[in-house]
């Protein structure tokens, strides 16, 4: 007797509108969510906005922002790493899932202060993602969708590429769950620090993914997708590829979200651990760079970097949540960073020497720049000679690893090249269909919410094409 | 002389940033450090916009936020930094208990703030004062709580004029208190405030926000959070019901007053009239907000404000009640020989309420209003930061 029609494994938001569309859909649904209540959502509650396509105006959206343009944003972070069919397909659902998500609660506003940037093209959550998974987890309860919390799934038992059913290790020991059709949307394995380990090896026989921050949620552990690795099913990207940005070093080592990242690399220099700059800070806008410097971080000797900044950058960056080093002098803040004072000083002075002023516009491509430094810094450069000097270490932040499953339109799992009949993927452990590297703002969340609503309405269906089989 | 008073001010100014923040203060200014690096909630309400103008958070700032603060739990449920994150972010709870900070700070004269720290026993130490007095008075004027039906001429138990000696100096003394304190509030929170053009309609707006309890709405007009992540409006409403209410009792004494002074009409007034009609809806509408803001309050989700503030606040709602359930029961039974009893009750209650205005949960709404102001005056002038994540 199989007690549910569709099978949800996760509890972000691509699991919930995978089990809010197939519930509408007409089948029972279960949603298992690894986690206790308190951090149910995975990464999802960290998030912010959502990257949507639209033609013209769209509420707190404003002017266009057309397929091909967002299709082209794509290609230029991925560096060409993407497929086109199911980018597309995700960007068209972009301009039209957003009336599904305010009739399940979710609430728009315009961008929050510091993100005019995004008011084009990116449409937020208001009070954010946890603000979002709650709205989903109600309408999910109020559909009639079953959820139970402290679930983890372990492995699945597969038939030919069939889903037959899951089993969970929860509180109250091992269950076997057995389920017509399911989706599998339990994110990537960032907080797997073995696994982490693994992948980016060693240098100078220091495990490089040791000095690594995760920014989400610790219950992405990539059990399950590393049983269906195991299990023969194909995979996109490989596991050093990742949303990895340079956050404040002191960030705790999982959950640090938002508040840890650190807005004044534009503004200032950037050094290593022995004192020396090493990519140009002023290249472009922070939000087209943030999502850069992450691994540039991580191919810095001990993961390890320092924004350096005076004075005149106060007042003109988002606060960071921890204060940074501050001190009157140069020599000090060397000092203060256990840096190497010489080489500090060079680093700073030879840099110092080579700004070419000219107008500073932070909200432009402005003509400050250096020359004949190594390497450059082409725009917003200024001295660094106006005490106090301020320093923030910064580490790599993991957000979500692109590992995954390969799918097609239908977000259907596949075993050596064909694709299930009735197990789909989506969100985190398929993003690296679409992203193969690189990253965009509110990108994961389109991904997100644009298969699993095509997951959940595929696990209906597939479903009622059992149900055909069965009665034919 | 301008300037005299500008450089005054900004001493002010300083010396507040510079005053020591107590544990409650630094922990607001702590989450707030988080809450300005995420900045997630700024739909909800005026405290986030606020909090986004500034870098460092003093004092001063500490104050005006917290009681800029509704309670109404939206960035709790929102926060991917709140418990059981090592963060612990609780914006609701760490700024209630600051605003009992202000209360108490503000009080006058500062030899009462005490009665903050011991609301419970200030509330039924007021009540118990009260009805003692009223009902001694009573039996001392009449000989008897019991007495042959008076047509509902309750000046025959307590003359007019000993009504007016008892509760003017009272009511006075409150608006004195409360006057006195808020002023002192606004000069802390507001010390570098210039003469400003649009002050009309800052102050339009902030009586606006004030009387429809604007940041009780989410921000999406769907309500704010009691026991869960769910939005209702029906804290919303029943403070509607309790605020208007009072003001609809208010009303009735004041047109009440006018009928005895002006036309010469002394009480007691037709069920018809304008101060019992008055007076009747508005004692209703105090019956069924009181009642449902204490079965909201018991119901909160336990992170939801500050649990040590409960007895306060059910301490007031309850007097609320009682003062409107006896006064409902003197206008209906104000034709019987019980009227004396029943007035003797209603009015221990009104002073006890009127004892308590400036040392209990009504001083929220003076606070809340100051608070309000200044955000519509604050919102009104440039930011001086130049924040940007380009």
């Amino acid at each position: 007797m199989i007690a549910v029609d569709v099978l949800v494994i996760g509890g972000g938001n691509a699991a919930l509108c995978a089990a809010l569309t197939a519930r509408e859909a007409g089948a029972s649904v279960l949603l298992l969510e690894s986690s206790p209540r308190e951090w149910r959502g995975g990464n999802s509650q960290h998030t912010r906005n959502v990257r949507c396509m639209h033609e013209a105006p769209q509420n707190v959206l404003v002017d266009a922002y057309p397929e091909e343009e967002y299709w082209q944003d794509l290609l230029k972070v991925t560096g060409g790493i993407t497929n086109e069919t199911l980018a597309r397909l995700a960007i068209r659902e972009s301009s039209r899932f957003r009336d599904w998500m305010r009739r399940h609660g979710v609430h728009f506003q315009a961008p929050l202060s510091g993100t005019l940037h995004l008011a084009r093209t990116n449409a937020f959550f208001m009070g954010g993602g946890k603000a979002l998974v709650n709205a989903y987890f109600r309408s999910a309860a109020e559909l009639g969708v079953a959820i139970r919390y402290d679930s983890p799934v372990e492995w699945l038992e597969l038939r030919d590429g069939r889903f037959v059913a899951a089993h969970i290790a929860g509180k109250d020991g091992a269950e076997r769950i057995e389920a017509r059709a399911c989706v599998v949307a339990s994110g990537g394995f960032e907080s797997n620090r073995e696994w982490l380990r693994e992948a980016w090896g060693q240098v100078d026989g220091e495990w490089v993914a040791d000095n690594f921050l995760i920014r989400g949620t610790r219950f992405n552990t990539g059990v399950l997708l590393k049983f269906l690795i195991d299990a023969g099913a194909d995979t996109i990207s490989d596991p050093t590829q990742a949303h990895m940005v340079a956050i404040d070093a002191r960030a705790p080592l999982y959950d640090g979200g938002i508040c840890t990242r650190i807005d004044c690399v534009s503004l200032g220099v950037v050094v290593n651990r022995n004192a020396r700059r090493f990519d140009d800070e002023g290249e472009d806008f922070w939000p087209k760079r943030y999502a850069i410097w992450g691994r540039l971080v991580a191919q810095q000797p001990g993961q390890l970097a320092y924004s350096i900044i005076d004075a005149k950058a106060i007042g003109r960056f988002m606060p960071p949540v921890f204060p940074g080093v501050k001190t009157d002098s140069l020599p000090e803040l060397a000092r203060q960073l256990g840096l190497d004072e010489g080489a500090f000083l060079r680093t700073i002075e030879g840099y110092n020497a080579a700004c070419r002023v000219g107008t500073f516009d932070h909200a432009v491509l402005d003509d400050c720049h250096t020359v004949g430094v190594v390497p450059p810094k082409t725009h917003w450069a200024m001295p660094i000679d106006t005490p106090p000097f301020f320093a923030y270490a910064l580490r790599p932040g993991i957000t979500f690893t692109y590992l995954g499953m390969k799918v097609n339109e239908q977000a259907a799992v596949h075993f050596g090249g064909r694709p299930s009949p009735n197990l789909f993927a989506a969100g985190e452990i398929m993003a690296g269909n679409v992203l193969g590297k690189g990253y965009t703002a509110g990108v994961g969340m389109t991904i997100g919410t644009a298969f699993g609503r095509i997951a959940g309405a595929q696990a209906a269906a597939a479903v009622l094409r059992g149900e055909q089989r069965a009665a034919a | 002389m301008q300037q005299l008073d500008a450089l005054t001010r900004e001493a002010r100014a300083l010396a507040m940033g510079a005053l020591p923040r107590s544990a409650d203060e630094a922990e607001v200014g702590r989450q707030l450090q988080i809450c300005n690096a995420c900045r997630y909630c700024e739909g909800y309400c005026a405290v986030f916009p606020a909090m986004t103008r500034r870098l460092e958070f003093g004092k001063a700032d500490i104050h005006y936020l917290a009681n800029l603060c509704h309670n109404c739990g939206a960035c709790l449920h929102a926060c991917q930094y709140a418990p059981p994150h090592e963060f612990a972010v609780n914006v609701p709870q760490a700024m209630a208990r600051v605003r009992l900070a202000t209360y108490a700070d503000y009080a006058w004269p500062p030899a009462l703030r005490g009665l903050y720290k011991r609301n419970g026993l200030t509330v039924v130490l007021a009540v118990a004062g009260g009805l003692a007095l009223f009902l001694l008075l009573a039996i001392a004027r009449k000989g008897s709580l019991w007495h042959d039906p008076l047509a509902g001429n309750f000046y025959q138990v307590f003359p007019h004029n000993l009504m007016v000696a008892m509760f003017a100096p009272i009511f006075l003394f409150a608006v004195l208190a409360l006057g006195l304190g808020v002023r002192r509030f606004w000069k802390d929170v507001s010390p570098a405030d210039h003469a400003f053009d649009a002050a009309g309609a800052a102050i339009a707006e902030a009586t606006r926000d004030g009387l429809r309890l604007k940041y009780l709405d989410g921000g999406h007009g769907q309500g704010c959070n009691e026991s869960d992540d769910e939005f209702t409006l029906s804290r919303r409403r029943f403070h509607h019901f309790t605020f208007y209410g009072f003001m609809l009792c208010f009303a009735a004494t004041c047109v009440a007053t006018l009928y005895h002074y002006l036309f010469r009409l002394p009480a007691p007034y037709p069920l018809t009239s304008v101060p019992v009609l008055l007076g009747t809806a508005g004692g209703i509408g105090l019956v069924i907000g009181p009642a449902g803001l204490l079965w909201l309050n018991l119901h909160r989700a336990p992170l939801q404000g500050d649990p040590a503030q409960k007895p306060m606040d059910r301490g007031f709602i309850v007097l609320l009640l009682l003062i409107s359930l006896t006064g409902l029961a003197l206008l209906a039974w104000r034709n019987t020989g019980g009227m004396a009893l029943l007035l003797a009750l209603h009015l221990g209650v009104v002073m006890a309420l009127f004892l308590t205005l400036p040392y209990g949960k009504f001083a929220h709404g003076v606070f809340r209003g100051a608070a309000l102001l200044k955000w519509a005056i604050e919102k009104r002038q440039p930011s001086k930061l130049r924040l940007s994540e380009d």
